[in-house]
């Protein structure tokens, strides 16, 4: 019978739910790593047993586990990621954010985003990790991020291998922008054209975007789809510029959220959850009354699913890593708030439930469906 | 020499409190410390040799700032994570 697992990466330590495939009953485990905050937790695509995890504690330095057993146990990187030795001004990983499965002809590669913006790679299923060169000591990289940290830090996140070419990869940098290689990682140019930049003196910017999300679509790989912090888009390559589908949004909701989520299986299906981007940015649900909204056209309209979820005085924050989906015939999705509630629904969001409250604040939420 | 661990890095220590270990300079002893306890060095010093934020290194209880500090085998070492956050 199919198992799901669904992991829930907080401020305070991992927790997993896990049900069968009718995803009607759930058990609740944890915590693991207390007091660990965990930034991304990521199940590996090629290899339904194994994750790979990034973490630090409020005191120490960061580290990455990797575990073969569905995270039953778990074991520390022997060289976690970490820039290249440049003295005094080398910079140095604050935290591990962004942790990617590579491509499915490289079973044991990884990639890991870092804050500052760093890219490392490991070669050994995340025992070891390398600096990626081609991105972190890239000439222009001073001038990409010259921008400097949004309020979490300057992050690198949205790693996305082309199923189609293991060689043409993406990268996003909140505040730089996305970034595409089309030789693994040697070379980098950036991929903002389209997107807007209102926070820059000149919107129309080549970098310095502040993308919160970006998924390249698995069942058409010629398509991305980006929740930016200037609205929602969507690019059809080899077209170099982005379109702003976030524009045919309600306008009382606006366009602006941290996670989106496309159907494993349909490319004009994609999730969001809008949030508040008004004035000083509270980043809750808009109005106080959450709602997850869904297009099936590739973004050209979009329906509000709210069902289950509060109807009033509910300011949420689901944050980029914290909203998922497992792969059922009947799409299930999972988001995770900074208020440390999971909610789930079994019907590709048409409703939902709480499945679990009071855990720390969801930094991320990632789905490993296995048979047992 | 005697070195105090503090309670997030037990876990490397097999929850020892207290190790004994040497080296000719702080750098050197935890040089030595992540032979024994694999990783532990860099949890407290950056990839560029800084003591990373909320790790404090008392030698003889006078507090260091620096790794780069000659040791002669009678010191006694405390690593202190510093109180912080919520």
């Amino acid at each position: 019978m199919a198992k799901i697992s669904v992991f829930v990466g907080t401020r305070k330590g991992l927790f997993v739910l896990s049900s069968d495939e009718t995803r009607e009953k759930w058990t609740f485990s944890g915590p693991q790593f207390l007091g660990h905050i965990i930034y991304h937790v990521a199940p590996d695509s090629r290899d339904k047993n194994r994750l790979v995890m990034a973490a630090k504690t409020g005191h120490l330095g960061p580290t990455v586990y990797h575990s073969s057993d569905r995270g039953a146990n778990w074991v520390e990187s022997t060289k976690p990621p970490a820039f290249a030795k440049a003295g005094e001004d080398g910079k140095v990983v604050d935290n591990g954010f962004w942790i990617s499965p590579g491509h499915n002809s490289e079973p044991e590669r990884w990639y890991a985003g870092t804050s500052p913006p760093g890219i490392f790679v490991s070669d050994d299923r995340g025992a070891n990790w390398a600096p990626l060169e081609g991105f972190n000591d890239n000439p222009k990289y001073a001038d990409w991020f010259a921008q400097g940290a949004t309020p979490g830090g300057q992050m690198l996140h949205s790693i996305n291998i082309n199923p189609s070419d293991k060689n043409h990869m993406y990268a996003c940098v909140s505040v730089g922008g996305v970034f595409e290689s089309t030789d693994q990682g040697n070379k980098w140019k950036p991929l903002n054209k389209g997107i807007q930049a209102d926070f820059m003196p000149d919107p129309s910017v080549e970098y310095g975007h502040d993308p919160h999300c970006v998924v390249l679509h698995p069942a058409k790989h010629d398509r991305l789809y980006q929740q930016n912090h200037c609205g929602i888009y969507r690019i059809d390559r080899p077209s170099n510029e982005w379109i702003r589908i976030g524009k045919n949004m309600p306008k009382e909701i606006g366009d602006i959220g941290f996670p989106i989520v496309v159907h494993p299986r349909d490319p004009e299906t994609a999730w969001v959850f809008p949030m508040d981007g008004t004035e000083v940015w509270p980043r809750t649900s808009p109005d106080g009354k959450p709602s997850v909204y869904t297009t099936n056209d590739a973004g050209e309209s979009w329906k509000r699913f709210d069902k289950g979820l509060p109807a009033k005085n509910a300011f949420f924050t689901v944050k980029r890593q914290a909203m998922t989906n497992d792969n059922a015939s009947k799409i299930g999705l999972y988001f995770g708030t900074s208020q440390g509630e999971v909610w789930a629904s079994n019907d590709e969001g048409e409703s939902w439930k709480c499945l679990v409250s009071y855990l720390p604040e969801i930094y991320c939420i990632r789905v490993m469906e296995y048979e047992e | 020499m005697l070195v105090h661990i503090p309670s997030p890095l037990r876990s490397y220590t097999g929850n020892k409190s207290e190790i004994q270990s040497d080296g000719s300079s702080v750098d050197d002893l935890l040089i030595n410390l992540d032979k024994s306890y694999p990783g532990i060095r860099f949890r407290m010093i950056d990839e560029q040799g800084g003591i990373r934020e909320h790790i404090k290194f008392y030698v003889n209880r006078e507090q260091i700032k620096s790794i780069n500090i000659a040791l002669n085998g009678n010191e006694e070492i405390h690593i202190i994570c510093a109180l912080s956050g919520g």
